[in-house]
């Protein structure tokens, strides 16, 4: 197995601040607006690109929530395993308002497609889209692009991109690893 | 861990300490699902379930069935007294003509104890134990400690008295297995003549004054009498165990904590619990049937994830 950093924390940095700002100038005051973080990995992308939003660019209320996917994925008892759940935290109606799904890795599209069904417990959306801070060309098996995008990477199915966060893993850093 | 040891859920004896927290987990998120507008998730859309009930149920019958459709699975409901069991058809020819209908799993109610387990070893299906005889009823015991967690936030190290018909009772055996598996205490309370022979050797103590069961426990659960089961005459009459074994507000003010009162149900009012306890606040009986669902969903969700 060898792994080669594929985003240093200051990138990382500076494509958050850059995604923060489209979402600014498409979203504005995010009052019509949710912030959605696909668990288990999009939620660290939601809370940081928030954080940006609150801190740095003065936004005073912004609705985010966590979605788990698991009983919606289409994989169920085709692996060896067991999908294991994990939070679902969605305090507020999604009905008319624009969601933004977020999460970290862009790969075949599945776990979007899965969401995309799991935000309509939530009530009828105006309008869904997608940001991802890594989405990894060549590998969709569905026809889902996203709006938003922090880096794009070309990289081979014996491959996997794995994000960091200093929250959760002690560092931001973004690996491609070769197993 | 992230999946069960076991294949079905035939009884709590069976199961390991950390499928019952597997359950609990899994299950606090399906309570979530319950609770949003849209109730339902599609995971067993490709699933067919029977709920195959050889005895009456209301409950039991309601909330697993619930449960199925809130996961999406197909579902098809039998009942022994419209059936060819009347007609002289065995266990194994009625449950394998189900499913040569392509159903995945099967759960079923039977009034004779290890039904579920003699079917587990003779058809190709996973098998739910809905209540079999006096023997255990798994899910129940199972929401009974999710219950119990969710009001005292532990199980462990919790005093536990169950109260009433012990010999006839398979909640009740359910529930010794679950709550010390889970590391609680438990004892038992009823009349001498409701008490299994050797039941201390499950690991609980006997008591047969309802007041100082309550003096010391932090939880009683309430076991309804069964007179569908009674073959004798095991106590003089209803008013008498009433008076001895019945929870009434004044018994339960007098004692100087809360203890939170459980029934499985149907409940008898005004003979192991009156009204004004029953809907109490100190009182979980309906929280215990939501959670019914929750858990039931966590158990067949886990276990669908098995069927390959």
């Amino acid at each position: 197995m060898s792994q080669k950093v594929l985003l240093s924390s200051k990138e990382i940095n500076i494509i958050l601040h850059r995604l923060a700002c489209q979402l600014l100038e498409n979203h504005l005051d995010f009052s019509e607006t949710v912030l959605i973080g696909i668990q288990p990995r999009g939620t660290f992308v939601a809370d940081r690109l928030t954080r940006i939003l609150q801190e740095e660019y003065g936004v005073k209320h912004i609705d985010v929530g966590f979605l788990d996917i698991t009983f919606y994925r289409d994989d169920f008892r085709r692996g060896d395993k067991t999908l294991e759940a994990t939070q679902t935290k969605i305090d507020f109606l999604v009905e008319d308002k624009k969601v933004v799904l977020i999460d970290d890795v862009l790969y075949t599209g599945r776990s979007i497609r899965a969401a995309l069904t799991a935000i309509q417990s939530f009530g009828r959306p105006s309008e869904i889209e997608l940001l991802t801070l890594i989405d990894r060309r060549f590998s969709r098996h569905l026809p889902i692009q996203p709006n938003y995008r922090g880096r794009q990477v070309d990289a081979i199915n014996e491959e996997k991109v794995k994000v960091m966060w200093e929250e959760n893993d002690g560092e931001d850093v973004i690996y491609l690893i070769n197993k | 861990m992230s999946e069960l040891s076991v294949k079905h859920l035939l009884g709590i004896k069976y199961l390991k300490e950390k499928d019952i927290q597997l359950i609990f987990e899994t299950a606090d998120h399906f309570k979530e699902v319950i609770n949003r507008s849209i109730k339902k998730v599609p995971s067993l859309r490709d699933i067919t379930i029977a709920n195959i009930f050889f005895e009456n149920s209301t409950r039991t019958k309601l909330s697993f069935e619930l449960a199925e459709k809130r996961l999406s699975a197909d579902v098809i409901n039998f009942s022994a007294g419209q059936s060819s069991v009347n007609k002289g058809e065995t266990l194994i020819d009625t449950v394998n003509n189900i499913l040569s209908m392509k159903v995945d799993m099967v759960v079923m109610r039977h009034p004779n104890p290890g039904a579920g387990i003699f079917l587990s070893k003779h058809v190709n299906a996973s098998i739910v134990n809905a209540g079999d005889g006096a023997h255990e009823h798994p899910t129940q015991a199972l929401l009974d400690s999710y219950s119990i967690r969710e009001r005292l936030g532990d199980v462990a190290g919790k005093k536990v008295v169950i109260v009433g018909d012990i010999l006839h009772s398979r909640v009740a055996l359910s529930n010794i297995f679950a709550l010390k598996l889970q590391g609680a205490q438990v004892k038992v309370c009823g009349p001498k003549t409701l008490m299994p022979k050797h039941i201390e050797s499950l690991g609980v103590e006997v008591e047969t004054n309802l007041r100082k069961a309550l003096v010391w426990c932090d939880v009683a659960n309430m076991l309804r009498i069964q007179n569908e089961r009674l073959d004798i005459s095991y106590f003089p009459t209803t008013r008498e165990y009433t008076q001895q074994f019945g929870v009434n507000k004044a018994l339960l003010d007098s004692l100087d904590k809360e203890v939170v009162i459980m029934h499985p149900g149907p409940i008898n009012r005004g003979v192991e619990i009156t009204s004004d306890v029953a809907d109490s606040k100190q009182s979980i009986i309906l929280g215990q049937v939501e959670n019914g669902v929750a858990i039931r969903m966590a158990v067949i969700y886990l276990l669908a994830s098995k069927i390959k």
